[in-house]
């Protein structure tokens, strides 16, 4: 056997080991971005074109976790409060934002390139997703609420649908189109329990008939007349004129009952003029009609805001990258390439206003200016008439929202389901929260 | 030499004393390394959430924390959901239990019968167990109990009658059915396999004393089922403390708290909030909750455990 020349030996592997780090360090190079997202049709997209984003930027790595809206909610928030640095782009709500931005928890963008645009957002949007006066997160897509009616059934009935109508109005023309021996209600409304389910819908009511969650020191106000009125109106609207079974329906269930024909009218998120107005999906699509989500005394709140944007947390290692993934995503560029894979429809709604001057996102979108009109009234930053000491149309941008709107949302969604009187309902929501803001300690 | 006594140095008894047991000492020593894993699996995240519950820890309100002994505690007994979700916690359990073990026992007496088809008819009657519980919540919310779309709402028309409306009337009975329908084949699985070991002899010797059906299943079968039935129970109480998916899913605590069970209380009053310290509160009183349950379970059945 011949005898192994330890120094030749010893120099290959050398050389064998220099080579492989180097290979190594070639590979190490390029950054890696873990982007959280949810689930929605406009996210998925979004991963499917970011092909396009690699290339401009071979450097850096995207590596995607997509979850359902619940779960990412969770997981970022754990992320983010304790510092775990797993996320360099985070999907969040206009929620989240302002809460998140008094902690210092994400970075600013206040180095926007020019070619971005800021000044194309709609005020309503940039409003949202600021902290004193700076952008903390960029929108994705943001959404309103508004009216869905059925043209047809208005015509033969010889009624007239106004531009803003009043809800007395909403409850004369269910009155009128309710008819349950054929299946057709009056009127279909979320019954759900929710914060982000029953609760918007019933925030915005409570908003336009004067009322709003809390003073300037922070005490509920569920016991008050406004809140009375309100939901007094929405129950029995709902109870008188909505379909069987309302109190357990959320978004998905009343989009189904619209689409197969069994509502006269829906008010609830502008995403669903998509689908009402899509053949494949509805039934009705030929036959809707669209006007600005009711009011009662005022108009102010009375279409929510909810805005789906990116933000960047303070612990990312790639502050740089993650940003310029972040520009990229909500760049008028963005919404050019999914226009060309999939057609103007399926753009991004509610952020930029070139979108809403752009002729071929107008033919393609019927429903385009309505959404426009809806989402540019609404008002994050001065949502109420009395002055109230939190953001938010349809929620309160703090910690201990979800759990009391939860609850609210459970006591209203019995008293829709008769199995609550509404006093006793709100009695028991205006307990509930109290207790909670006070083991908060808002109240030391 | 081995064995003699040696006065004088101590060493020696010690040597002994472990050869003898040299065989018990090999068992440990292998078993211990799982043993030792398994206890720090166990032991570190309840000591953790043990420690957080005496601990102020509201993960989005950084500033607020320090010890609060059983402020946590207080505040989980008084909330004024918590005797609702106690009591929606013990009926749930109790009802699917019900269900599941008689319903179990009547479907392994059927299916343990020959008839055309029969395999056929266990894999369909196996099949719900497998169904996500989100899922299985949703279909029977959207398609079966849907008041104005739903198969029963269909029926019901068929005959005249108003439909019911299952989620806002009947919300408890409707998570109830739901859990029972997964359930079931749990149930019906493991008492089937347990019918299956039943002598065939046991049953000729019976009709030969003249017994009839009714007394062969309530001195025979249902002896022989009683191990079965336990385990059934034990392990069906495990799972169906923490029923959460199709209540999040359906109704979102229900109307008012009507089907708010402790799982969801917990989730709804703390998890939502990122309150670490209520939480981990909520789930010791689960926990102690569900120790109390198995006494009392091991009490009244456990005895049939050999």
């Amino acid at each position: 056997m011949k005898p192994v020349n330890t120094k030749v030996f010893g120099r290959h592997i050398a050389h064998a080991g220099l080579a492989f780090s180097m290979l190594v360090g070639a590979a190490q190079a390029s950054t890696t971005l873990t982007i959280a997202t949810v689930n929605n049709g406009d996210m998925v997209r979004m991963q499917e074109l970011s092909a396009e984003f690699t290339r401009q930027h071979p450097d850096i790595e995207l590596n995607w976790v997509v979850l359902e809206e619940n779960a990412l909610r969770q997981r970022v928030t754990t992320d983010i409060a304790t510092r775990g640095g797993q996320f360099d782009v985070m999907t969040i709500g206009v929620y989240e934002v302002p809460i998140w931005a008094k902690r210092e928890w994400l970075l600013p963008f206040d180095n926007l390139a020019a070619s971005y645009e800021v000044e194309d957002l709609l005020d309503p949007v940039r409003e949202g997703l600021s902290h004193n006066g700076e952008l903390y997160a960029l929108p994705f897509y943001a959404e309103s609420s508004m009216t869905f009616y059925r043209k047809d059934l208005f015509e033969a009935a010889g009624l007239q649908m106004p531009e803003t109508p009043t809800w007395s109005q909403i409850t004369e023309f269910a009155g009128k189109l309710h008819d349950p021996g054929n299946g057709m209600s009056g009127i279909c409304l979320r019954g759900k329990a929710g914060w982000g389910e029953n609760m918007a819908v019933i925030g915005t009511v409570v908003n336009s008939y004067g009322g709003r969650w809390f003073d300037m020191d922070w005490e509920p106000q569920l016991d008050s007349d406004a809140w009375y009125n309100a939901v007094d109106m929405y129950v029995n609207l709902l109870g008188n004129y909505g379909p069987s079974g309302a109190s357990s329906n959320g978004f998905t269930e009343n989009l189904a009952l619209f689409n197969s024909g069994r509502c006269a009218m829906w008010v609830d998120a502008t995403v669903a003029a998509g689908f009402v107005t899509d053949p494949a999906e509805s039934e009705v699509a030929d036959h809707v009609g669209f006007a600005r989500a009711p009011h009662g005394v005022t108009r102010k709140g009375s279409n929510w805001l909810w805005i789906w944007a990116l933000a960047v947390p303070k612990s990312t290692e790639n502050p740089e990258e993650a940003q310029a993934f972040v520009e990229w995503a909500t760049s008028n560029k963005y919404t050019e390439l999914v226009a060309e894979h999939r057609g103007w429809l399926g753009a991004p709604p509610g952020t930029r206003k070139s979108l809403y001057a752009n002729e071929n996102y107008l033919s393609a979108a019927p429903f385009a200016l309505d959404v426009l009109s809806a989402i540019e009234t609404a008002s994050p930053q001065d949502p109420t008439v009395d002055p109230v000491p939190y953001v938010g149309v349809q929620l309160v941008s703090i910690p201990e929202f979800q759990a009391i709107g939860t609850r609210v949302g459970q006591n209203l969604s019995a008293a829709i389901a008769g199995q609550a009187s509404v006093e006793d309902a709100l009695d028991d929501s205006q307990r509930a929260a109290r207790r909670q803001m006070q083991m908060s300690g808002y109240y030391d | 030499m081995d064995g003699a006594l040696e006065s004088g140095t101590g060493a020696a008894p010690r040597a002994s004393w472990f050869s003898q047991n040299r065989e018990k000492l090999t068992g440990v020593a292998a078993v211990s390394p799982a043993v030792l894993l398994l206890f720090i699996w166990m032991a570190v995240p309840l000591g953790m959430t043990l420690y957080f519950s005496f601990q102020r820890y509201l993960l989005l309100n950084p500033d607020r924390t320090g010890f609060v002994g059983f402020g946590n505690y207080a505040n989980f007994f008084g909330d004024p959901n918590f005797y609702a979700a106690l009591f929606n916690t013990l009926t749930l359990v109790g009802s699917v239990l019900a269900i599941t073990v008689i319903g179990g026992i009547l479907l392994a007496l059927l299916l343990n019968q020959p008839f055309w088809g029969r395999n056929v008819a266990r894999i369909l009657v196996i099949s719900p167990f497998f169904v996500m519980p989100a899922v299985a919540a949703l279909v029977w919310k959207n398609l079966l109990m849907n008041p104005v779309s739903g198969l029963f709402a269909w029926v019901a028309q068929l005959f005249g009658v108003q439909s019911v409306d299952w989620f806002g009337q009947w919300p408890m009975v409707s998570i109830i059915i739901i859990v029972s329908w997964t359930w079931l084949p749990f149930a019906t699985l493991i008492l089937l396999t347990s019918l299956q070991s039943l002598d065939e002899e046991q049953k000729e010797a019976a009709e030969m004393d003249g017994a009839g059906a009714i007394s062969y299943f309530f001195f025979i079968v249902l002896p022989h089922l009683a191990r079965a039935i336990t385990v059934v129970v034990l392990i069906e109480t495990i799972f169906l403390l923490n029923v959460f998916a199709e209540i999040l899913v359906t109704t979102n605590g229900g109307p008012g708290s009507a089907t708010t069970n402790l799982t969801f209380l917990v989730y709804a009053e703390a998890l939502l909030q990122f309150n670490v310290g209520g939480a981990s509160a909520g789930g010791v009183v689960a926990v102690i909750l569900a120790n109390i349950v198995a006494f009392f379970l091991i009490r009244m059945i456990g005895r049939n455990l050999d």
